[in-house]
């Protein structure tokens, strides 16, 4: 939580001495407090204010990383209950479960697709995160085994799940480098899972279904075993509990400062669910609901693409739509005589046109106008897409110089400009493309003739 | 250290609005004390509404996974509204597309026709959609009004443009509004004040805040839709109106659920995705605020009503 100045000013020497470079304490506690300097520019801080300063200034929700340098997975470090507050920061990351019972050729191709699983939407590339591997065997050879296995074919993070501190050892011997989150302490076995999360400097899961009290005095107990950093599985959570008990935990952390429970939360929507397409909805909801890490049961593309989709929704700044620079953009390798499509810097709109462009079989031109990040119909009724904006666009980009004909189409949605653009643009062919962007390759085909 | 949850109490409440009645089954929506399903705080004495949509004339560019699932049932909407009923609808959705200028363009007489045949097939809360063209709107809204009488039918989308005469019709015959606006909270409250302001009840409006799809703009409606809810229950009586969604015809009518060719490997299973779309963005809605969730999928319909269901216990 960002601490005011006066927070600070409160824990400075208050001697004014001027060795940090401003003229008093309290000067220097408000360009603190604005991130403009680092406390540790005051060279007479005592140690306790430097601790109690940290621990204050702290972010109600430790942010974890999960996974080493080559790919990494970092939850937590939420501030707020409603992303229009200010924003969702962090992700959850998805992973999809592997047993270590299952025949290994099996796990490595299931390996195998969801790394290489990217799938592209708005110029951004989506995937998922990584596995989470379970010892359903129960036998620490086989379990460390199948873990090395997946992390030798992808390096991707990694959950590793057992309740048996011995095979969590031997599979940590042979991941412990890329940092995997280990699951889970209980209350049985925590003292020696937290020896392991030291030991291997790893990311450990404080498991405990029975209560936010007593999840909270594991918590406690395990961060004074000197274990950080902590991710909170308050155990199986149907749609219902889930909502209820992760809004809980949320308001706990970022209202009350409360630090037992301030760290991401694990869910695992299959166990609560009675088949794969209920599975996902929950998933779906524990995206929107304040899910650190979400365990899926089973990889499916099919599946995989809407969370995904869902997650970056949920995770865009609410204040700025991504958006393109303004331009013309040539799609594919086009020639003078390729058509001209126009549109607006709204990202999403700009890529499900270029994606239709480039699949159509026709190189084009696309001169993408500046409507602030609109898409087509919301610029249109703002006003910010009209027959003035595509003709100055015309001019400012220099699309004559590009071209050799002078044809434009326009989006179908927004037909009713064609009339003005004539006006704009005279001696211009204004052409009505389809209302989708779907239909461009087919339009072009029956009406572009050059 | 025992751990005290900071529990919201909020002074206001989401306005009950029944629909149906009359020798029709009833159905009462909103009422909420709290955000959605979070009973820590207050009491959501209703469980948010199933609706299913039947239009008037053959849809002609729907995903072939719809016109699978309905089959010939497409064709006639009193057919169409019996299945839907079976299926477990809660409310039916009629749209009268067939008025709009270029689909039909027909008028009141069909309407009427229409609305009569459809409320003879079933016995659910029934809510009329025009063809989204404000002068047809109120030719065909007003038609239906007059046939349902007494019923407590939905009448929408009631406008800017046209809410004093779908207000009005609503006033005269007993119904329900729905004011539809874009995704704006200060246009939202402004429409719920002028509908007020010519006297129809605030217990007689629906508000549809327009829904984006997942991928095509649903962040801005979820947090739309939540602002909303918040601004109720901290008391403000001109956005306490019940909510409804377009989940269905928003989720089905984007490239992901539609396109049968032509999209990359890793989009994976066509139908398979094309379901999730449409539960993944009623799901979503559901935990923003909506009160009501239009949706196409006979599959989604038994997912997200149990979902609900889940989400009530
Ligand atoms: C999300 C959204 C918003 C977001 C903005 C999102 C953004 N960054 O643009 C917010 C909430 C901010 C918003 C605001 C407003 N919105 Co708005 N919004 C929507 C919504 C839900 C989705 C828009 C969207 O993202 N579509 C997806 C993109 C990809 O679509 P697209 O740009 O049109 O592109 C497609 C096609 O046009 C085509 N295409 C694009 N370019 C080209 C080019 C060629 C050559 C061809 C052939 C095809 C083509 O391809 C794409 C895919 O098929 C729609 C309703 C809906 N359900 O669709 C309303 C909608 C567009 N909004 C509307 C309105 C009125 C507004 C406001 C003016 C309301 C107000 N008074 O405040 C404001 C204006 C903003 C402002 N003042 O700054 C109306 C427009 C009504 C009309 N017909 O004119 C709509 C239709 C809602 C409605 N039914 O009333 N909106
Ligand atoms: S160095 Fe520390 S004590 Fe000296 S003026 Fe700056 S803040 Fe105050």
């Amino acid at each position: 939580m960002a601490l005011s100045g006066i927070e600070i000013y409160k824990h400075l020497p208050k001697t004014n001495c001027k060795k940090c470079g401003f003229p008093t304490c309290l000067a220097f506690a408000m360009k603190v407090s604005q991130k403009a300097i680092a406390i540790t520019a005051c060279t007479d801080l005592s140690e306790t204010a430097r601790a109690a300063l940290e621990a204050a200034s702290r972010p109600p929700i430790r942010l974890i990383t999960i996974g080493g340098d080559s790919r990494k997975v970092e939850v937590g470090n939420e501030v707020v209950m409603f992303r229009h507050e200010k924003t969702f920061y962090h992700p959850p990351g998805l992973m999809i479960k592997l047993k270590d019972t299952a025949p290994l050729e099996a796990t490595l191709k299931t390996v195998d697709e969801v790394a290489n699983l990217v799938i592209d939407r708005v110029g951004l590339k989506l995937s998922l995160d990584g596995f989470a591997i379970q010892n359903e065997s129960k036998d620490a050879a086989t379990f460390a085994r199948c873990v090395e296995a997946v992390k030798a074919r992808a390096d991707l993070p990694l959950v590793l799940m057992s309740p048996d501190p011995a095979a969590m050892e031997a599979a940590l011997e042979k991941s412990a480098r890329s940092r995997p989150l280990i699951y889970a302490a209980t209350k049985d076995n925590w003292e020696k899972m937290a020896e392991l999360a030291k030991k291997h400097s790893c990311p450990l899961v404080a498991s405990e279904p029975a209560s936010l009290d007593e999840l909270s005095a594991l918590t406690q107990k395990l961060n004074q075993a000197g274990v950080e950093d902590l991710v909170l599985d308050p155990g199986p959570q149907g749609f219902s509990a889930s909502l209820n008990t992760l809004t809980q935990l949320r308001r706990l952390a970022v209202k009350k400062s409360f630090r037992p429970l301030g760290f991401p939360i694990i869910t695992f929507p299959a166990e609560t669910t009675g088949s794969p397409e209920e599975e996902v909805i929950l998933a779906g909801q524990q995206i929107a609901k304040y899910a650190g890490i979400i365990v899926l049961s089973r990889f499916s593309p099919a599946t995989a693409y809407p969370l995904l989709t869902l997650r970056l929704n949920m995770y865009t700044d609410p204040q700025k739509p991504i958006q393109m620079a303004p331009g013309i953009y040539p799609i594919g390798t086009p020639k003078p005589g390729s058509p001209l499509c126009v549109t607006t810097n709204f990202s999403l709109t700009y890529f499900s046109v270029a994606t239709e462009l480039e699949a159509s079989g026709f190189p084009s031109w696309l001169l993408v106008c500046d409507t602030e990040g609109l898409s087509v119909l919301t610029a249109w009724a703002a006003g910010k897409f009209d027959a003035e904006k595509i003709a100055k666009s015309v001019k400012a980009f220099n699309v004559e110089a590009s071209i050799s004909h002078r044809s434009i189409i326009i989006p179908g949605r927004v037909a009713v400009l064609r009339g003005e653009l004539e006006e704009e643009l005279q001696g211009w062919k204004i052409m009505v493309g389809p209302p989708e962007a779907m239909e461009i390759g087919s339009y072009l085909k029956r009406y572009w003739t050059n | 250290m025992p751990v005290e949850v900071p529990v919201e109490k909020w002074a206001g409440k989401v306005n009950e609005v029944t629909l149906g009645g009359n020798g029709r089954k009833s159905i009462v929506i909103g009422g909420e004390t709290t955000l959605p399903f979070l009973k820590i705080d207050g009491a959501m004495p209703h469980r948010p509404a199933i609706a299913v949509e039947v239009d008037d004339v053959m849809p002609a560019d729907w995903s072939p996974h719809l016109i699978a699932a309905w089959g010939d049932a497409l064709k006639d909407p009193a057919v169409w509204a019996k299945k839907a009923a079976e299926y477990g609808a809660d409310i039916i959705v009629l749209t009268l597309d067939s008025a709009h200028p270029e689909r039909g363009n027909t008028g009141a007489a069909e309407a009427k026709k229409t609305v009569e045949k459809v409320l003879a097939a079933v016995d659910l809360p029934v809510i009329i959609i025009g063809p989204d063209v404000a002068e047809k709107d109120n030719e065909v809204l007003i038609a239906a009004s007059s046939v349902g009488r007494g019923q407590r039918l939905a009448l929408g989308n009631c406008v800017d443009k046209n809410y004093r005469s779908v207000a009005a019709a609503c006033i005269a015959d007993g119904h329900v509004a729905i004011a539809k606006t874009p995704i704006d909270i200060n246009l939202a409250k402004q429409l719920n004040i002028l509908i007020c302001d010519i006297g129809l009840a605030p217990d007689a409006i629906l508000m549809d805040p327009t829904t984006g799809g997942l991928g095509y703009g649903i962040e801005y409606t979820y947090s739309v839709m939540e602002r909303l809810r918040l601004a109720a229950l901290i008391g403000d009586k001109m956005t306490s109106m019940p909510m409804i969604c377009d989940v269905g015809e928003e989720s089905w009518r984007q490239k992901e659920a539609r396109a049968t060719s032509g999209v990359p490997a890793t989009w994976g299973d066509h139908q398979e995705r094309a379901l999730a779309w449409e539960g993944i963005t009623g799901v979503s809605l559901l935990n923003s605020g909506a009160d009501i969730v239009v949706l196409q999928h006979p599959r989604t319909i038994a997912l997200i009503k149990d979902a609900i269901s889940k989400l009530m216990a």
